[in-house]
């Protein structure tokens, strides 16, 4: 926004999006670790659905308001639905399993802590004076999201339709039992 | 037809023939003979009527650019002078011979075709290197020739004797070929051009600046090819190849391609003192040396093999001394009367079923078997005594007629000590070359004792050209006025000196052997003694081995030779072990009913010896078996091959002679008269004056020695590298295989830690 | 609002995602981090969508599409594990090691190899077998 750019804002001058973004974001975050280190497999969709649901709050704040209503549908609806069936239908255990993460899980944290040292690293020293004005219309309200997709990217949009569908049928060819060798 | 078009279809025609021979032959046997034949006799015809054409005129000289190759020039060329056409008849007479000999010497053979072929292909390369105008054109005849020897004496693959025969053929002659080579290079790179014609006019202008290393790298090559001292030993042994081979390749035609070339060249070679030196040293080296092993030898071929190497030795005496005219006319007459030889030895082979002469002349009938030989022979080995009136002696009286004329020093370029070297060689040869013939006559057709064994007919194709050769064995003396005007115009008329001292000499060998030969044969020993007592089994395996598709019977006539010892058997008593007598007894019985029955009848008039005059008809004594059967033993091909196959004969003998005699060439016989004239020389004559020993000494053992060596090496030090460079792979594949686990989780870590560690060198270049 | 924030969240989010992609034992579990790094890096497109104010909404779309697509991901992802788990008893990733080169024949492997189906029959029983001790450990 033109006056928040104008008035030059400190790095630490946080305003109530800011503050809300970052509470919220290390609620996210806190959820995240939990679902990859939970030893209770239900509890960590469950988790999942808290960090899945931070996110769309993010969007929300960052004024993306069909993606986050999308977020919630989709991701907290479906995926996280799906993946407590896949839990079941793999006979997952109820409560603690001691082996839920393989031996490789030092190897993982000393990659996964390098690449996060590294990526927050660059980013931080690439966007340290870069702000986001949220002010003016929304950025993703349904109208504007409609008119883009439904002007822009239409094309791409079907094409997508048709990659859901392949994926529907793949799914249900790999799934079902197939009765002929039975 | 232009003469130059004639002289170049006279090989083209055998060429082809072979090429159509070895590309049809195994389909279409029925046309190999006359493939065969034919063409060969074409190529005769033809170079009778080039050198009709030819006649006495002017060298006509022909070519045409084959390659450019940047430096000397390859051509194409031909060259027709009285040396060449006459020569070129020779070829296209002997070959044409020994193709129609061969249709009944092999009639049966089933490697007839191949056979055929490589004669043809041997006939046209010997035509080019005769015809030939280029040193290249004349070397590619001159390989072709060895290879064909190669495949030609190596005939009889299944015996070993053949198969290491035509080896030693192939790498000797080849171990003379290697400077022959290098020696046409040099000649070519001093005179820049491969043409004969161009390099005589480069001698005649002084362009030669180093004649005689050239001229001794040359002789190099000729003493293999020609079968000169020290290179000669491989021929003898390639008288293990059908009697035909021998006739046109080892005595008539390629080894006188030597000396034609020498002949060709010959004032390159007077530019060098030191070679003309070299070669008569050779000559006379080579002259005598025959001679003497020639008289010690028992397989008939082999006395026909060294003798050749001795008449080639004279020719190359007479190339020493400067007269190619001699040396070419005594080629002429050599090749004649020695095709005659071989081809009628191959006759007597046949009738006689054996190449021993110890064996031949316990045979009482061999002169009634086979007449046409008897005296078709007799006429080439007095040919070859030279006595007069024959060819041979017209021929031999112009090489000590030039000789002499060198040794009083009237021959420009040749000192007379050469003169002197060939002239004393040559005389000293000539009693000896007498000896020996006489003693080849006396032996096979002289003979008394039992009858030979093998009453096979002789084919009449064999028996004719036998005649026909007599003729210019006979007569080519007399063109000896004509001669010199095809030649260099040299007179090659005999004089009075040399030709009486020629002539007499000769005659005293041949009288000296004769009286020798009634000496030795009142000390006949049976054959028994002289037989160097095979073991009962090995004797049937080169009978049944030589001839596969027809050595059927070959297992009846196996037990026969049991070895027993006769009572007079001295000479070789270690030998003859006494438990051999006693094991094969259960066969003793069998065996003259079932496989001596043919010979039963001869048996009691084989023993000529006192002690086996009493043996007992029916079951006779073990001396007396045991001298029929060292003669069946060494004939067991003989009965075995029922189509009575001369070649197959042939085989089976020579494979059959170092069982039978333990040795290949000699055999330990009293009654030779060589053996008496030769005194204690004989043991060393035998064996060439152990030549090969010396070579076996010299040569192949530090080449075995080193070879050994070079294996260790290879198995212990390089075979330890290479086991460590396949080890070292292995071990770091260990390792680099622990990584694989096969857990997609450790892939993934590992891949993203490497595009972290990427990244970060990525950001820092950047930064940086 | 500082641009760093969405950034540095979605840079945290994506290696939270990655620890547990490679830690995590049970595929499934893998599939939820899976989900995470895509959350990451839609959160990344929205935030640039909004700090360039870009006409066309490339970054709103594309994070509509990443949606659409993680949905159809998460649906064959599931079918896979699905069918794997029915075939051997088993939904730990660490346990389909049959690439392991062990340095004999392939195909002979000791450990996973004897699961491999060989036909639909032997396939059920192993099942059938192997499924209780799955249960307990899985």
């Amino acid at each position: 926004m033109n006056l928040a750019v104008a008035s030059h804002p400190g790095f630490l001058s946080p305003t109530g999006v800011e503050i809300t973004f970052v509470l919220v974001g290390l609620i996210t975050l806190g959820a995240a670790l939990v679902t990859v280190t939970t030893k209770q497999l239900v509890h960590a969709a469950l988790w999942l659905v808290v960090a899945l649901g931070g996110l769309a709050v993010e969007y929300l704040l960052l004024t993306a308001e069909f993606i986050a209503w999308v977020q919630v549908l989709i991701y907290v609806g479906s995926v996280v639905v799906l993946l407590l069936f896949g839990l079941m239908m793999t006979k997952a255990p109820i409560g603690r399993s001691p082996d839920a993460d393989s031996d490789n899980r030092w190897t993982a944290l000393a990659v996964a802590v390098l690449a996060a040292a590294t990526l927050v690293w660059v980013v931080v020293d690439a966007f340290r004076s870069t702000w986001v004005s949220l002010g003016g219309a929304a950025q993703g309200s349904t109208e504007v999201t409609g008119e883009f997709l439904f002007r822009q990217w239409v094309l791409p949009f079907e094409a997508l339709s048709v990659l859901l569908l392949a994926a529907l049928v793949g799914a249900i060819v790999l799934s079902r039992r197939d009765s002929r060798e039975r | 037809m232009t003469l130059t078009s004639l002289a170049v279809l006279a090989p083209l025609l055998p060429f082809l023939a072979a090429v159509v021979v070895l590309v049809s032959g195994r389909s279409a046997p029925a046309f190999v003979r006359p493939l065969a034949v034919l063409p060969t006799l074409a190529a005769f015809a033809l170079t009778v009527v080039v050198a009709v054409r030819q006649g006495t005129g002017p060298a006509t000289d022909a070519g045409m650019r084959l390659t450019p190759t940047g430096s000397v020039p390859i051509d194409l060329a031909l060259h027709l002078d009285g040396f060449s056409v006459l020569i070129a008849v020779l070829v296209g007479l002997v070959a044409t011979c020994v193709q129609i000999y061969s249709t009944g010497y092999l009639r049966d053979d089933p490697r007839y075709a191949s056979y055929s072929a490589m004669v043809s292909l041997f006939t046209a390369a010997m035509l080019t290197v005769v015809y030939s105008g280029d040193l290249i054109m004349l070397l590619v005849g001159w390989e072709v020739m060895g290879i064909c020897s190669y495949f030609l004496v190596g005939h009889y693959w299944e015996t070993s004797e053949a198969r290491d025969a035509s080896l030693k053929a192939f790498l000797t002659t080849k171990l003379g070929d290697v400077p022959f080579l290098i020696g046409l290079f040099a000649l070519a790179g001093e005179t820049g051009t491969f043409r004969i014609n161009g390099i005589l006019t480069g001698v005649y202008a002084g362009q030669i600046h180093h004649p005689t290393l050239i001229a001794l790298l040359l002789l190099a090559g000729v003493a293999g090819k020609s079968a000169q001292f020290p290179l000669h030993t491989w021929l003898p042994d390639a008288m293990a190849g059908p009697t035909p081979v021998s006739a046109l390749i080892h005595a008539a035609t390629m080894v006188a391609a030597g000396v034609y070339f020498v002949a060709r060249l010959l004032p390159l070679f007077e530019l060098s003192a030191a070679a003309m030196a070299t070669l008569a040293v050779m000559a006379a080296i080579t002259m005598i040396g025959s001679a003497l092993a020639a008289l010690a030898q028992d397989d008939i071929k082999r006395v026909l093999a060294y003798s050749t190497i001795g008449q080639l030795g004279y020719m190359m005496g007479a190339l020493a001394v400067g007269n190619r005219s001699s040396a070419v006319f005594h080629l002429l007459t050599h090749g004649a009367f020695k095709a005659l030889l071989f081809l009628g030895a191959g006759v007597v082979i046949h009738a006689a079923g054996t190449n021993s002469l110890a064996a031949m002349s316990r045979m009482r009938d061999l002169r009634t078997r086979v007449p046409d030989a008897m005296w078709t022979m007799g006429v080439g080995l007095a040919a070859l005594a030279a006595i007069p009136p024959l060819s041979g002696f017209f021929s031999k009286e112009s090489i000590l007629r030039a000789a002499e004329h060198a040794a009083g020093g009237h021959q420009g370029g040749v000192p007379s000590a050469v003169g002197w070297t060939v002239l004393v060689a040559a005389l000293l040869t000539a009693p000896l070359t007498g000896a020996y013939a006489t003693r080849l006559f006396l032996l096979a057709f002289r003979g008394s004792g039992g009858a030979a064994p093998a009453p096979h007919r002789v084919p009449v194709v064999m028996n004719t050209v036998l005649w026909v050769l007599a003729i210019p064995s006979v007569a080519l003396g007399v063109a000896v006025g004509a001669l010199p005007k095809w030649f260099d115009g040299t007179a090659l008329t005999p004089t009075l000196a040399t030709a009486v001292l020629g002539a007499g000499l000769a005659l005293i060998g041949v009288l000296l052997t004769y009286a020798a030969w009634r000496v030795a044969a009142s000390r006949a020993v049976p054959l028994t003694a002289v037989a160097a007592g095979p073991a009962p089994g090995t004797l049937t395996a080169p009978a049944s081995t030589a001839r596969p598709g027809t050595a059927a019977p070959a297992p009846e006539a196996a037990p026969a030779p049991d070895t027993t010892p006769a009572p007079d058997a001295a000479p070789p008593p270690d030998t003859a072990p006494p438990e051999a007598a006693g094991a094969p007894a259960p066969e003793k019985a069998s065996a003259p009913e079932t496989s001596s029955a043919p010979e039963k009848p001869s048996a009691p008039e084989a023993s000529t010896a006192p002690e086996k005059a009493s043996a007992p008809q029916k079951l006779p004594a073990p001396e007396t078996r045991a001298e029929t059967a060292a003669i069946e033993a060494a004939q067991a091909a003989a009965v075995a091959a029922a189509t009575g196959e001369p070649a197959a004969t042939e085989a089976a003998a020579i494979a059959a002679h170092p069982v039978v005699y333990g040795d290949i060439a000699g055999a330990a016989d009293p009654a030779d008269p060589g053996r008496l004239l030769l005194g204690p020389l004989h043991r060393h004559a035998a064996h060439g004056f152990h030549l090969d020993a010396v070579y076996s000494a010299l040569f192949v053992r530090p080449v075995t020695a080193a070879a050994s060596l070079v294996r260790f090496l290879d198995r212990e030090v390089v075979e330890t590298y290479v086991s460590a460079a396949a080890g070292t792979p292995r071990v770091l594949g260990a390792l680099v295989r622990r990584a694989q686990t096969g857990n997609v989780q450790t892939y993934l870590s590992v891949l993203l830690a490497g595009s972290l560690v990427l990244a970060a060198v990525a950001v820092l270049v950047a930064g940086a | 609002m500082h641009l760093a924030y969405p950034a540095v969240l979605a840079v945290l989010l994506f290696c939270v995602g990655l620890y547990g992609v490679l830690a995590r034992r049970n595929a499934i579990l893998v599939l939820m981090s899976v989900e995470l790094m895509l959350n990451a890096v839609n959160l990344n497109l929205v935030a640039f969508d909004v700090w360039l104010r870009d006409t066309l909404h490339a970054g709103q779309a594309l994070t509509l599409f990443t949606i659409t697509i993680a949905a159809a991901e998460i649906g064959i992802g599931l079918s896979i594990v699905l069918l794997v788990h029915r075939n051997r008893g088993t939904a730990d990733v660490d346990k389909l090691t049959d690439l392991t080169d062990t340095g004999t024949e392939p195909g002979f492997d000791s450990g996973s190899a004897s699961m491999a189906p060989t036909t639909d029959n032997s396939v059920e029983s192993a099942t059938d077998q192997a499924l209780p001790a799955g249960g307990q450990t899985a």
